[in-house]
């Protein structure tokens, strides 16, 4: 227990020395720790995610990197036990504190999950449900952010004609970028990817990792993800994680080709992990 | 071919005979029931059934009273058993998961749904009809709501929790209350589910007698009226088969074939509702 604290203080030196050129922090983690009940999950993480840059976050099953991903919009508030501490700034909001609606939050955070989740009404109507949540939009303002949404995912040409027929019929590549449609529709700030790809064919993710390097123009993007050519494809800044510290952070190149630490080096290597 | 696998060949063979040979019986039986059901029902199976009242023996009646009453009752239990049914399930699989509370709703749910029916019409007797000092239509409803209300939070339950928790959590992650991702996305994805447990429910209270015997007792007479004594058919059924006049007693089986059928028909209903799911 005696090497937790060298380690974040050690992320603390790699944070400052290697954080991205000309970026500014659209979010920053201040101290963040969080608790399974008893489980202590992530350790003080400090960690600055650039505003319209791609932040993979990497590391072995159980690193916490999920864990982390779901602070971002409170997702473990649904779940009694579940518990974060410290601080995770955006706008100079505090996101984990209670006085922050989960609602509100959710609207600026939005979040895509590992398995495509389209809810069992027509692919309009799934887009529709989030907007008709947080928005007063007319009948044509409506359409038109549909419509918009459904462009912006690059699933428009395939959708347009089949709007108000069930999501359920798409395929899984489909119904992933509707879920990822249906996020952006209400315009948020951050966008949490867990793992958006790993249920998917090469193709489908293919076409995801292109969407993201679009969606980069106009969000700032978290992306927790398993495959290290995903990272080095679609990220700017590399976060590795090992049971539950940040053990090394640094552009996305730096990372893969000369980490400083040599746990690092040893899991993007494929020696760990 | 070594002694073991002669040996376990010889005794796959005689599984095979054995569970063969049950599941004969299981159908012969069944067909059997079926067959004399249809055999002595069909001759009183006609319009007259459907369209006169209970009558004393000559006089060419119907069951048109037992018909409609067993509807109303029927309706009744099913008003009062739906609402209460899909929210208790809801709370058990949605809002309290592994709370004690949810805990004691579980086991004693699955206790009424194990009662021997009697019992449920002797809990609405004290009630109901003690209280009031009259048997009635209403009763009769009741005691139905409370045998069809177990299955339905069974069903409902079992239902909501094979939806996968991502679409409840994708739900909260566009800011859904979870007012809205119970009502717009748990129950629309365990719809077709919750519909079987429903039809299922009615099936099973559209049969039932012994509930009926001390709450809505039966009636000979034409009446709707909700606050008196109500025909049923498995009461008219149960009344007319003891019935040394054998005009009645074919009346009796001509009823059971009409209640059986209308049972198979839900079953077949809830069958198709399942089969468009998959």
């Amino acid at each position: 227990m005696t090497q937790a604290p060298r380690m974040s203080s050690l992320a603390d030196v790699v944070t400052r020395q290697n954080t991205l050129a000309g970026t500014t922090p659209f979010v920053t983690t201040r101290n963040l720790n969080f608790y399974y009940g008893d489980n202590h999950a992530l350790k003080d993480i400090n960690l600055e995610f650039p505003a319209k840059r791609v932040t993979a976050l990497i590391g072995p099953s159980g690193c916490g990197k999920s864990t982390l991903l779901r602070v971002f919009n409170r997702m473990y508030s649904l779940y009694p036990g579940q518990r974060a501490t410290g601080e995770v700034l955006m706008d100079g909001d505090n996101l984990i504190d209670p006085k922050i609606d989960a609602t509100d939050l959710r609207a600026r955070v939005g979040m895509v999950f590992q398995k495509p989740t389209p809810f069992p009404m027509s692919i309009h109507d799934n887009i529709a449900y989030g907007l008709k949540l947080h928005l007063k939009l007319s009948k044509a303002e409506l359409e038109e952010r549909v419509e918009w949404s459904l462009r912006k995912a690059a699933l428009w040409e395939e959708a347009k004609d089949r709007l108000h027929s069930s999501a359920l019929g798409m395929s899984g590549g489909q119904q992933q970028r509707l879920c990822i449609a249906r996020t952006i529709a209400v315009k948020p700030e951050v966008l949490l990817f867990d793992e958006p790809t790993s249920a998917l064919d090469p193709i489908s993710t293919a076409k995801i990792e292109e969407l993201i390097a679009e969606l980069r123009a106009d969000f700032t993007i978290l992306i927790v993800t398993h495959s290290m050519q995903q990272a080095a494809r679609c990220s700017d800044q590399t976060v590795f994680m090992y049971l539950g510290n940040v053990i090394e952070v640094g552009p996305t190149a730096q990372i893969f080709t000369n980490p400083s630490v040599q746990q690092t080096m040893e899991y993007v290597t494929g020696r760990f992990g | 071919m070594s002694a073991s696998t002669t040996r376990r060949k010889t005794i796959n063979r005689i599984v095979g005979l054995l569970s063969g040979l049950s599941a004969a019986i299981a159908l012969f039986l069944l067909a059997s029931i079926l067959y004399t059901l249809i055999a002595r029902g069909l001759p009183a199976f006609n319009l007259d059934m459907i369209t006169k009242s209970m009558a004393p023996t000559g006089e060419n009646g119907g069951l048109a009273n037992a018909i409609v009453g067993s509807l109303i009752q029927v309706a009744i239990g099913m008003a009062i058993a739906i609402p209460i049914g899909i929210l208790a399930g809801t709370y058990l699989a949605e809002y309290a998961r592994d709370s004690k509370l949810a805990e004691a709703t579980r086991f004693v749910s699955d206790v009424l749904l194990a009662a021997p029916s009697i019992l449920v019409g002797l809990f609405v007797y004290t009630l109901l009809v003690a209280t009031t000092k009259t048997y009635s239509g209403f009763a009769g409803g009741v005691a139905l709501a409370v045998i069809a209300i177990p299955i339905i939070i069974r069903t409902t339950e079992d239902m909501l929790q094979l939806v996968p928790t991502p679409m409840r959590e994708a739900s909260a992650a566009l800011g859904a209350p979870m007012y809205k991702t119970v009502t717009r996305i748990t129950w629309r994805a365990a719809l077709p589910g919750i519909m079987t447990g429903m039809l299922l429910a009615l099936a099973r209270i559209a049969g039932e007698t012994a509930p009926l015997l001390f709450t809505s007792l039966g009636n000979l007479n034409w009446s709707t009226s909700l606050g008196k004594p109500m025909a049923s058919l498995p009461i008219a059924i149960y009344q007319y088969a003891a019935s040394p006049y054998e005009d009645l007693v074919q009346i009796a089986w001509a009823g059971a074939l009409l209640i059986t059928l209308g049972v198979l028909l839900i079953n077949i209903v809830a069958q198709l509702v399942v089969g468009r799911k998959k």
